[in-house]
């Protein structure tokens, strides 16, 4: 098992300041948008964006809630993956508001997919968009591409992009790439 | 991988803490979703469930029947009074029938202890038992058991006392197993006559006095007279159970500390517990029906992932 760094730390702060940019640039003061982190690692990404947002550039006033997906995947009863759910935490209705899923990694999409459908069960959209930090460019089994991406990234299929996040999993942020995981 | 190590809920006796551990997290993620203002997962769509209640049943009925639908999935509920049952037809024949016509899951209630472990040995179908007798009742002591952990943090450690018709209660028994697997002292209270004589091998205590009883205890269980089950008097007159046995607002206000009171359903209001009992703010009646819900969407996804 070999892994690969791909963004150090310093890399990831200046994407998260320019994807924060990036969301001012398209929705101003937040007052009609919210952000949504796609548990259980889209949460971390959602909370630092939302502290750039709030710290660097004064937009003190956003919705930021937290969707658990697992009752919506498509591959229950398929296969091995584990059943353990997240928790949602929305505490407020999307109806007509513009949403921006934020996930950590963008790989085959379903997640992505799963999560369109979730979030009906808390009103309807006005428009959903998809903020992701890694986008694995030629992996998608959906037509389902990020509005805004940090890197992009190709990957094999058997190899695993890990993001790891200061004080939750390690003592810096970080990006690897890991070529044949073992139980990661 | 995180799953249940049966394919069958036939009783508490057979699964770990572990089990129990898991049905509560996905239970806890089960209540937010109906809570939702669309209280509808996709999970289910594939799954085809019979209900089967050869006893009477509104509450734990409607109950299942919910969580199931709730789930997404296909549900048929059919009860025994407007039956083949009534023409004759025995308990497999009546089952494998209605599996014939491609159903995944079952959700039984008999009247006969062990039917539902009978029925999972000999038909092809995931089974839930939702009351064999006076045996077990499985999902109403998990349901029991998360209102506890949900109003006091944990049940590990608490003293849990059951009050009433323990005899007949299969609601008691299931009861018993979980509380004690999940570390909590239990103990029963009730007339001798509807005490099983050897309850206490169980590693559970007895009380005869409600009040020393409601001292001792962090929460009061409250069984209802099963009038149906007795087939001799048990006790002199309903008015003395009550006396004895029930609990009122006096009562409980006189105690040294603030109990939870808890109930099956459905209430004898005035015989068990008052009515300003039962609506009060130690009572969690209400929350268990809620729960029940979410326990039950829990058991049901979490064997119906076992489905392949």
């Amino acid at each position: 098992m070999s892994s690969k760094l791909l963004l150090t730390s310093k890399e990831v702060d200046i994407i998260l300041h320019r994807l924060a940019c990036q969301l001012i640039e398209k929705h101003n003061d937040f007052s009609n948008t919210v952000l949504i982190g796609i548990q259980p690692r889209g949460k971390f990404l959602a909370d630092r964006i939302t502290d750039v947002l709030k710290n660097d550039y004064g937009i003190t006033d956003i919705e930021l809630g937290f969707l658990d997906i697992t009752f919506f995947r498509d591959d229950f009863r398929r296969g091995d993956k584990t059943l353990e759910a997240n928790k949602t935490q929305i505490d407020f209705l999307v109806e007509d508001k513009k949403v921006v899923f934020i996930d950590d990694v963008l790989y085959t999409g379903r997640s992505i997919r799963a999560a369109l459908t979730a979030i009906q069960s808390f009103g309807r959209p006005n428009e959903i968009e998809l903020l992701v930090l890694i986008d694995r460019r030629y992996s998608r089994h959906l037509p389902i591409q990020p509005d805004y991406r940090g890197r992009q990234v190709d990957a094999f299929n058997d190899e695993r992009v890990k993001v790891q996040w200061k004080d939750v999993d390690a003592s810096e942020d970080e990006v690897y790439l890991i070529s044949n995981p073992i139980n990661l | 991988m995180k799953e249940l190590s049966v394919n069958h809920l036939l009783g508490i006796k057979y699964i770990t803490k572990n089990d129990i551990d898991l049905i509560f997290e996905t239970a806890d993620q089960f209540k937010e979703v109906i809570n939702r203002p669309i209280k509808k997962v996709p999970s289910l769509q594939h799954i085809t469930i019979a209900n089967i209640f050869f006893e009477n049943s509104t509450r734990t009925k409607l109950s299942f029947e919910l969580a199931q639908k709730r789930l997404s999935a296909d549900v048929m509920s059919f009860s025994a009074a407007q039956s083949s049952v009534k023409k004759g037809e025995t308990l497999i024949d009546t089952v494998n029938n209605i599996l014939s016509m491609k159903v995944d899951m079952v959700v039984m209630r008999h009247s006969d202890p062990g039917a539902a472990h009978f029925l999972s040995r000999n038909v092809k179908a995931s089974i839930v038992n939702a009351g064999d007798g006076a045996h077990e009742h499985p999902t109403q002591a998990l349901l029991d058991s998360f209102s506890i952990r949900e109003r006091l943090g944990e049940v590990g450690g608490k003293k849990v006392v059951i009050v009433g018709d323990v005899l007949h209660s299969r609601v008691a028994l299931s009861n018993i197993f979980a509380l004690q697997m999940q570390g909590a002292e239990v103990m029963v209270c009730g007339p001798k006559t509807l005490i099983p004589r050897y309850i206490t091998e169980l590693g559970v205590k007895y009380e005869p006095n409600l009040r020393k009883a409601l001292e001792w205890c962090d929460v009061a269980n409250m069984l209802r007279v099963q009038n149906e089950r007795l087939d001799v008097n048990y006790f002199p007159s309903t008015r003395e159970y009550a006396q004895q046995y029930g609990v009122d607002k006096a009562l409980l206000d006189s105690l040294n500390k603030e109990i939870i009171i808890m109930h099956p359903g459905p209430i004898n209001r005035g015989v068990e517990i008052t009515s300003d009992v039962a609506d009060s703010q130690q009572s969690v009646i209400l929350d268990q029906v809620e729960n029940g819900v979410a326990v039950r969407m829990a058991v049901i996804y979490l064997l119906a992932s076992k489905i392949k």
